[in-house]
């Protein structure tokens, strides 16, 4: 059986740069899969593209996404809102300005099962308040009627999963859904999407920057560096046996209790800039391994080094 | 919220205070005596005296004002120097006019910017933009008098196809009064509507652009949908008050334009008034336009405070 | 309050000032408005010498005379040439709209920097004061003005002048907010400096570009005011060749002489969109930050 979503050879182009260059993975309902890296690595705009959602033009966008038996990218603009919400949803990072300050919570939350549900008036609202209970805010009835800036970011961003999973989405994407989010709060949003997925049955794509979240909730995860993937396997496999230096170099700055935060290592330099990408591998100018002499020239194509363990590196397999 | 209702309407009390000084001072900023000056040639001790007694002008100054405010709080803002007629009568034979050409222009204004604004926004850098740019900015430039004579002289003089001159009461006939309101509408509508147009094209292109508008697209809603629910609301937020701001802007335009379309209004009543040195009358005059743009300004401000949500909350 | 100096907020040195010049430069359409805009001043200044007719030089025979070669613009009602009279109202229309622009500067900018500075108490006053100016409409404030100074040119300078003295003021004063707190100002306060010393050393530097911008911008108001004045009656007397003036007589013929109300029209509406283009870009360079005319009158 073909997998719910795949992606194929997934290229984002915007002016001069290219922010995804060749993405592919494949998840299934229940699976969760991490895209981690870091701002500009072009995981966001993987995300949006595969939705139509980045504006053709100016963007080119190139590649395969198959989703519940249709290709998405070539798709229709109508097939493509049939998508959104009802396939895929997206729980966007920022919840003080991604819902709508004019608009009530309940507006909010209905305009998406009135599109892909036909459910309108009583309905919707009694939806709209099972929702709002299952993203766990109280005294939800009374919040229907209540405007956003009301509500703490906590709560906003529940909100907010809360009109993600409003159309029964099959596909959830959380794009750095608990950045904006103190830590404490951070933690219980986790772990309701991790929660709802087990429940609801939905594949989630978690995009984050933070490789510490990724651990207790994945189970495979992509590293993407300057809009490519670097390394993807097993959070074990990644986890435990990293093979790519990128991958190395965050996980050494991830904190761990007990460590002072500024004693971690971070990687020296910064990303390049996507319109001005090197020659050859793209993060050469900050590996500390630099172990080819083709590093410089010839940009190193992902090879399995394990089962289901990919790697885009010249260096030698370590274990 | 109520604290800003109460702040707002405070504020407004103390301008309009303010504007009542202003306009009391005018009679008294005359140099030389003003009854004597309007009576002209007609003067006769009596009727100065008369006069004098029926404006207050025989009270010392402080005493005076509060005389004077006591009675225009009471609709009472004295008589013409001229014909002994009741101010606030001379002004209500005329507002009937003024009310009617400045809603004219406040629709043709939006009627202008909503749908050039919005669809310039729409479609960003195409000839529809760069064409609705050069409309109002031409439309910004192009002084209101002079409009109204170019559309006298084309559509009213040229082409006949609409009456150039004078106002028809919407008591006596209907279409005569719109007949005779479109072209003194539109000149004095255009300026307005053209900053306006601006500033929409500048808010919808903000909210194109904003969080909450992607959200809207990534629920599969349809693209009309999502600019009228979620882009125009948010777009013609910040609209709202820049329209009280431009009924300024209008009503400089309709005292103008007034003169032009030998328009019976409150325009034409001030500049007679000068021209005849009948002080009250224009006092009464700058007194209501003045009156009449803060409290629209105070309307605007609670109505911005009820379509978005946040003032009222936020620090403001 | 943050505590950080924003680049913008270091004063204007000379070299910012040619950059200024050279981001306009690369704005065609500011260009042209500028080239409009010196032709217009090369006009007010040589009018007498360009213009092949006197101001008031009647010639009954020839009156109402359509566009020709001896007359590009056509005749009035009592012969004059209107090309020449469009020409010499140039002057009347640049130094109305400078001295009003002037005083409207000269009041308003002090006021905003006060009120600005100081805060509290003072700054209530004086925006009070401002929003009572700013609560009657342009023209029948400026109406009201003459009606104690009495019809005329010199007193139509001075009436449009107040009228925009509250839009200077705040202007400066919204300019003036950010930066006042900021550290260089503290630092200077420490000093021993005088407020004096500190407004004009300080603030106004900062506060130049929104200035700038608004000048522009009112000196086109200024001059559809005097139009508008002098149409009314109010501002330049006859004989004098004002363009609003030029227009309210054109009113009389106008069916017998278009060319009397398009000619001085299209003059001042050619002026006035030069001025305000070029305030567009002067705001796109000088400050990109403002980004309408309609925010600025909310000002406070």
């Amino acid at each position: 059986m073909a997998p719910l979503l795949s992606v194929h050879d997934l290229r984002v182009r915007l002016g001069d740069a290219q922010v995804v260059n060749g993405l592919s993975y494949e998840i299934d309902a229940g699976e969760t899969v991490a895209i981690v890296g870091e701002s500009g690595s072009g995981k966001t705009m993987s995300a949006l593209a595969m939705l139509g959602l980045i504006p053709r033009p100016p963007a080119v966008v190139s590649g395969e996404v198959h989703f519940d038996g249709a290709e998405l990218v070539s798709a229709t603009p109508a097939h493509l809102r049939a998508v959104r919400g009802a396939g895929m949803a997206i729980v966007f990072q920022d919840p003080m300005t991604s819902l709508n300050p004019v608009l009530t919570i309940g507006r909010q939350l209905t305009e998406g099962m009135e599109v892909h549900l036909g459910l309108s008036g009583r309905a919707a609202r009694e939806r709209a308040v099972e929702l709002l209970e299952m993203v766990g805010i109280p005294d939800p009835r009374h919040r229907l009627d209540e405007y956003p800036h009301r509500l703490s970011g906590g709560m906003r961003q529940r909100v907010m999963i809360a009109i993600g999973l409003a159309a029964h989405p099959r596909v959830l994407i959380a794009d750095e859904a608990t950045t904006a989010l103190d830590v404490t709060i951070q933690a219980q949003i986790i772990e309701l999407l991790g929660r709802l997925q087990q429940e609801l049955d939905m594949a989630l794509i978690w995009i984050t920057h933070d490789l510490g979240v990724v651990a207790g909730i994945a189970d495979r995860v992509l590293v993407m560096y300057a809009g490519r993937v670097v390394e993807h396997g097993t959070v074990d496999a990644v986890f435990d046996a990293p093979q790519h230096p990128y991958t190395r170099g965050l996980l050494r700055s991830i904190p761990v209790l007990g460590q002072h935060a500024d004693a971690l290592p971070s990687i020296p330099g910064t990303p390049p800039d996507p319109e001005n990408l090197p020659p050859g591998c793209p993060f050469w100018p900050r590996c500390e391994v630099r172990a080819d002499d083709r590093c410089r020239g010839e940009v190193p194509p992902l090879r399995e080094v394990a089962a289901g363990h990919l790697v885009a590196t010249f260096e030698k397999e370590r274990v | 919220m109520i604290g800003y209702i109460v702040r707002r309407t405070l504020q407004a009390i103390v301008v309009l205070f303010g504007v009542s000084i202003v306009v009391f001072a005018i009679v008294h900023l005359v140099p030389g005596d003003p009854i004597r000056l309007a009576l002209g040639t007609r003067f006769n001790q009596q009727a100065y005296d008369a006069l004098r007694r029926r404006s207050g002008l025989d009270k010392p100054l402080v005493p005076q004002y509060f005389y004077w405010l006591g009675h225009a709080l009471t609709g009472d803002l004295g008589v013409s120097f001229r014909t002994g007629q009741p101010v606030t009568q001379l002004i209500g034979q005329r507002i009937g006019a003024t009310v009617s050409l400045a809603g004219a222009a406040l629709v043709v204004a939006l009627v202008i910017a909503v749908p050039l604004g919005l669809l310039s926004a729409l479609r960003p850098r195409t000839s529809l933009d760069y064409g609705a740019t050069v409309i109002s900015q031409t439309g910004i430039s192009i002084p209101e008098f002079w409009l109204a004579i170019l559309l006298i002289l084309v559509v009213g003089a040229k082409l006949d196809w609409l009456p150039s001159a004078g106002y028809v009461p919407p008591d006596q006939s209907v279409s005569g009064w719109l007949e005779h309101l479109i072209l003194p509408g539109i000149a004095a509508g255009v300026s307005s509507g053209s900053i306006l147009t601006r500033f929409i094209r500048a808010s919808a292109l903000e909210a194109l652009g904003r969080d909450y508008t992607l959200t809207a697209r990534s629920k599969g809603l349809r693209e009309r949908t999502i600019i009228v629910r979620h882009v125009i609301r948010n777009a013609l937020v910040p609209v709202v008050t820049v329209t009280g701001v431009q009924l300024a802007y209008l009503l400089s335009g309709v005292v103008v334009v007034e003169v032009v379309f030998a328009w019976p209004g409150l325009g034409m009543l001030a500049l007679q008034s000068v021209q005849s040195r009948d002080y009250p009358v224009l006092q009464g005059a700058v007194l209501l336009f003045a009156a009449f743009f803060l409290i629209v300004n105070l309307a605007v401000d609670l109505l911005y405070a009820r379509l978005d949500p946040r003032i009222g909350y936020a620090s403001r | 309050m943050s505590a950080t100096v924003a680049p913008t907020s270091t004063p204007l040195p000379a070299r910012q000032g040619g950059e200024t010049l050279r981001l306009l430069v690369r704005n065609r359409i500011a260009v042209v408005a500028l080239a409009v805009l010196v032709a217009f001043i090369v006009v007010a200044v040589f009018g007498k010498a360009l213009a092949p007719y006197g101001y008031n030089s009647v010639d009954v025979a020839d009156r109402l005379q359509g566009p020709s070669v001896h007359h590009w613009f056509g005749t009035d009602e009592l012969g004059r040439d209107v090309f020449s009279r469009v020409l010499l109202g140039a002057a009347v229309s640049l130094k109305v709209g400078a001295v009003a622009v002037g005083i409207s500067l000269v009041v308003g900018v002090p006021c905003g920097l006060i009120a600005g500075f100081y805060g509290g108490v003072l700054d209530d006053v004086i925006m009070r004061v401002m929003d009572v100016l700013f609560a009657f409409p342009a023209i029948l404030m400026a109406i009201a003005v003459l009606a104690i100074l009495g019809p005329g040119s010199t007193n139509a300078m001075v009436a449009i002048g107040i009228v925009y003295i509250p839009i200077f003021a705040r202007v400066t004063r919204a300019a003036v907010l950010p930066v006042r707190e900021e550290v260089y100002v503290r630092a200077a306060r420490a000093s021993g400096a005088s407020d004096l010393r500190l407004m004009r050393r300080h603030l106004l530097p900062n506060v130049l570009g929104p200035i700038i911008v608004q000048t522009s911008i009112s000196f086109a108001f200024a001059i559809l005011s005097e139009a508008a004045l002098s149409f009314i009656g109010l501002g330049t007397q006859p004989p004098h060749p004002s363009w609003g003036l030029m227009l309210s007589d054109g009113t009389d013929f106008i069916n017998q002489a278009w060319w009397m109300v398009v000619f001085p029209g299209a003059a001042i509406f050619v002026v006035v969109l030069a001025f305000n283009i070029l305030g567009d870009a002067l705001r796109d360079t000088l400050d990109p930050r403002q980004r309408s005319l309609i925010r600025n009158a909310r000002g406070a």
